[in-house]
């Protein structure tokens, strides 16, 4: 018989379900709901503002020597200037521009901070590590010395990731706050309005360009927030970290949890991280049983490729819920079925 | 889908309750194009827009009175549209100069026509679908601080404005007879409802001017009738009103000024009735040979005679017995157009 140990899996699935990637992944959509969800903008470049986030924080360390807690405001400066160069030529434009531009303008941003010619301000490829430590010096509440782990039922986090985990979720429940107060609030219906029909909007005098620039940069800084916590939690910004890829991990947070709702991103991240978490687990499991041999034989799953099965199993989960549950978590499928016209 | 009851029963009755202030102001106004009115609320002097090769409008000169009903009306292409784009902001014209009020709103955003007093409605109806009918309204207000980021983010900065642009909208709604829609998404009202909470949003702004292009197309005769009503009344609260309409029986009903358009130009001004028996408005939605015999030249080539819509200009309706009565003529034209426009 197969022995597995169940424990293993769901401490995994649990952990990870609440861990810093999820907190991570959750900011980063709250900020894409702000764009997408509520304003309709096509923003396919999440992950640029994530960088430019997570290299405030470390170019003011490694280059500018302003230390650590300057790079927060030097982070958020950097989402603020990016979210205009992006917006100002584009918002005017047909929402496919923005998609365009944003995609292209992600990757332009890891491309630079990989230059060599930055070696000296961005670290170039090997980018910028140990550069949070008087973050995690303000951690008084979890053990530091050896970061003992801590364990909780099926939850199982380091000291270190605790403190972290604590800024970031409160963080997190801060700016869903944040939105939720913004959204039921007249801003928020234009934002609505314009998401509907931006003529319509116009016509009865709300400058749609501007309150689309307002919640580009809004969500771009909530998008570098992300960023930041991630550059916090791994001690390092490598550009390759910031790949498209995340984007659109993002952007299936997002859809999973249910676009224009408060809530989904977080929903969405804790789904997300969970399932995915768990399942390699579960096949690393499987992979420890006396089935090795005949799983390789037939479906050729290994250790070797298990991060890529890990991937395909998730891209089916989500085309079954995509078919079967469009609207994710939270969303209304009444509401998904009204046409834009 | 269909247009509920309570829309459209007892607005047919009221439709003709409402008096008209601007009575007898035409009496004195010629019958030409471009003529002078005595109190123009909009002036458009020498508009032009052209796309590429095509010119799409060229309006020498069009004044709209205060407080009337002016109806714009013309064939399909005639660029009644791309003149209201032009009129409204939404389209910028090559050139020429356009003043509301006496003021130039050249080159003025479209979004802040709306607080000097012109508000536009579309001809595609746009609802908008994921906010309800409520929130439509609510939308409409002008001057609301709570559209500002940071006093959005304070409640009791917006909280008692709210209330009040609520209160307003509710009675809006309510004389619009939409009030069991009140809490429903706009996506899901028909057709004909759209294009009555979008008139209605468009009210909440307290417009002077309020240009509506194609209020009564794809919608069902009993809710137009109901859509005149309410036209009147905004004539009777004292507002000026401009429509785009093909349908010369909706324009002789309720308009007080009529002006033509073909071809991008201005061809006729004048009230419902004088444009009904207008040749050269005749000829611009029928072809200026409808009744003609079709004939060829020598290269078989079918053969125009040398002239053009424009030479009947100036001619009144004399019409002889061969030819179709007019305004039934125009109107069947319009009903098919109208069909091909329908959404």
């Amino acid at each position: 018989m197969l022995a597995f140990d169940w424990d293993i899996i769901l401490t995994q699935t649990f952990s990870q379900a609440f861990g810093t990637q999820a907190m991570v992944f959750a900011l980063a959509a709250i900020g894409l709901n702000i764009h997408f969800g509520y304003t309709g903008l096509l923003n396919f470049g999440q992950v640029g503002f994530m960088a430019a986030g997570a290299y405030g924080v470390g170019m003011s360390v490694f280059w500018l020597d302003w230390g650590f807690w300057p790079g927060l405001p030097l982070g958020v400066f950097y989402c603020l200037a990016l979210a205009l160069i992006l917006g100002i030529p584009t918002l005017r434009l047909r929402a496919d521009y923005l998609a365009i531009t944003t995609i292209a303008a992600s990757e332009s941003i890891r491309l630079f901070v990989r230059w060599r010619g930055n070696r000296d301000r961005t670290g170039a490829a090997e980018g910028i590590n140990d550069f949070a430590d008087p973050f995690y010096d303000l951690n008084t509440l979890f053990t530091r010395p050896g970061n003992r782990s801590y364990e909780f039922l099926f939850w199982e986090y380091r000291a270190d990731d605790l403190w972290v985990m604590l800024i970031g979720w409160t963080t997190v429940v801060v700016l869903l706050l944040f939105t939720w107060q913004l959204m039921r609030s007249p801003w928020g219906r234009v934002l609505r309005a314009i998401r509907e029909d931006e003529d319509a909007a116009r016509a009865l005098g709300k400058n749609a360009y501007s309150y689309k620039l307002q919640a580009l940069a809004i969500g771009g800084v909530i998008g570098g927030i992300a960023g930041m916590l991630q550059a916090i939690d791994k001690q390092s910004v490598q550009p390759d970290t910031f790949n498209p890829i995340i984007t659109f991990m993002i952007w299936t947070v997002l859809i999973v949890g249910g676009a224009g709702r408060v809530w989904s991103p977080v929903a969405g991240a804790m789904f997300f991280w969970g399932v995915i978490s768990g399942l390699k687990a579960f096949m690393r499991e499987l992979l420890d049983t006396n089935a090795e041999d005949e799983l390789e034989r037939f479906l050729n799953l290994s250790v070797i490729n298990i991060d890529q099965v890990q991937f395909m199993i998730f891209g089916l989960t989500l085309m079954l819920f995509m078919r079967y549950r469009p609207q994710g978590f939270f969303g209304s499928r009444e509401e998904m079925a009204l046409d834009d016209r | 889908m269909t247009d509920d009851g309570t829309t459209t029963d007892g607005a047919t009755a009221t439709a003709e309750e409402f008096e008209n202030p601007v009575e007898g102001v035409f009496d004195d106004v010629e019958r030409t194009p471009g003529v002078a009115k005595p109190d123009p609320i909009l002036v458009a002097e020498n508009v032009v827009r052209r796309f590429g090769g095509l010119t799409a409008v060229d309006v020498d000169k069009v004044q709209i009175q205060r407080g009337a009903i002016t109806a714009l009306i013309g064939p399909n292409g005639a660029g009644k549209t791309t003149f209201f784009n032009l009129l409204t902001g939404f389209d910028k014209p090559d050139s020429g100069h356009v003043e509301l009020n006496g003021k130039s709103i050249d080159g003025v955003a479209s979004h802040r026509l709306a607080a000097q007093g012109m508000v536009r409605t579309f001809q595609l109806t746009k609802a908008l679908s994921r906010l309800t009918v409520l929130e439509n309204m609510m939308l409409g207000a002008k001057d609301q601080a709570g559209e500002n980021i940071l006093k959005a983010l304070v409640s009791p900065l917006w909280r008692s404005q709210e209330t009040s642009v609520e209160e307003s909208a509710r009675a809006l709604i309510e004389r619009f007879k939409l009030t069991h829609m009140t809490d429903e998404y706009a996506g899901t009202l028909s057709g004909g409802q759209r294009k009555l909470v979008e008139m209605a949003r468009a009210l909440m702004t307290d417009p002077e001017l309020v240009m509506l292009d194609e209020p009564m197309a794809g919608v069902n005769p009993a809710l137009t009738q109901s859509l005149l009503g309410h036209v009147k009344q905004l004539r009777a609260e004292g507002r000026s009103v401009v429509f785009v309409e093909h349908d010369m029986d909706v324009v002789s009903d309720i308009s007080d000024w009529v002006v033509v358009m073909a071809e991008g130009r201005i061809i006729a001004e004048g009230p419902p009735a004088s444009i009904a028996e207008n040749q050269t408005v005749v000829d611009a939605y029928l072809g200026s040979h409808h009744d003609s015999e079709l004939t060829f030249d020598d290269d078989d080539q079918p053969d125009h005679g040398g002239d053009d819509a424009d030479e009947g200009a100036a001619e009144e309706a004399d019409s002889d017995d061969s030819e179709p009565e007019p305004s039934a003529a125009v109107d069947e034209a319009a009903d098919e157009e109208r069909g091909d426009d329908d959404e």
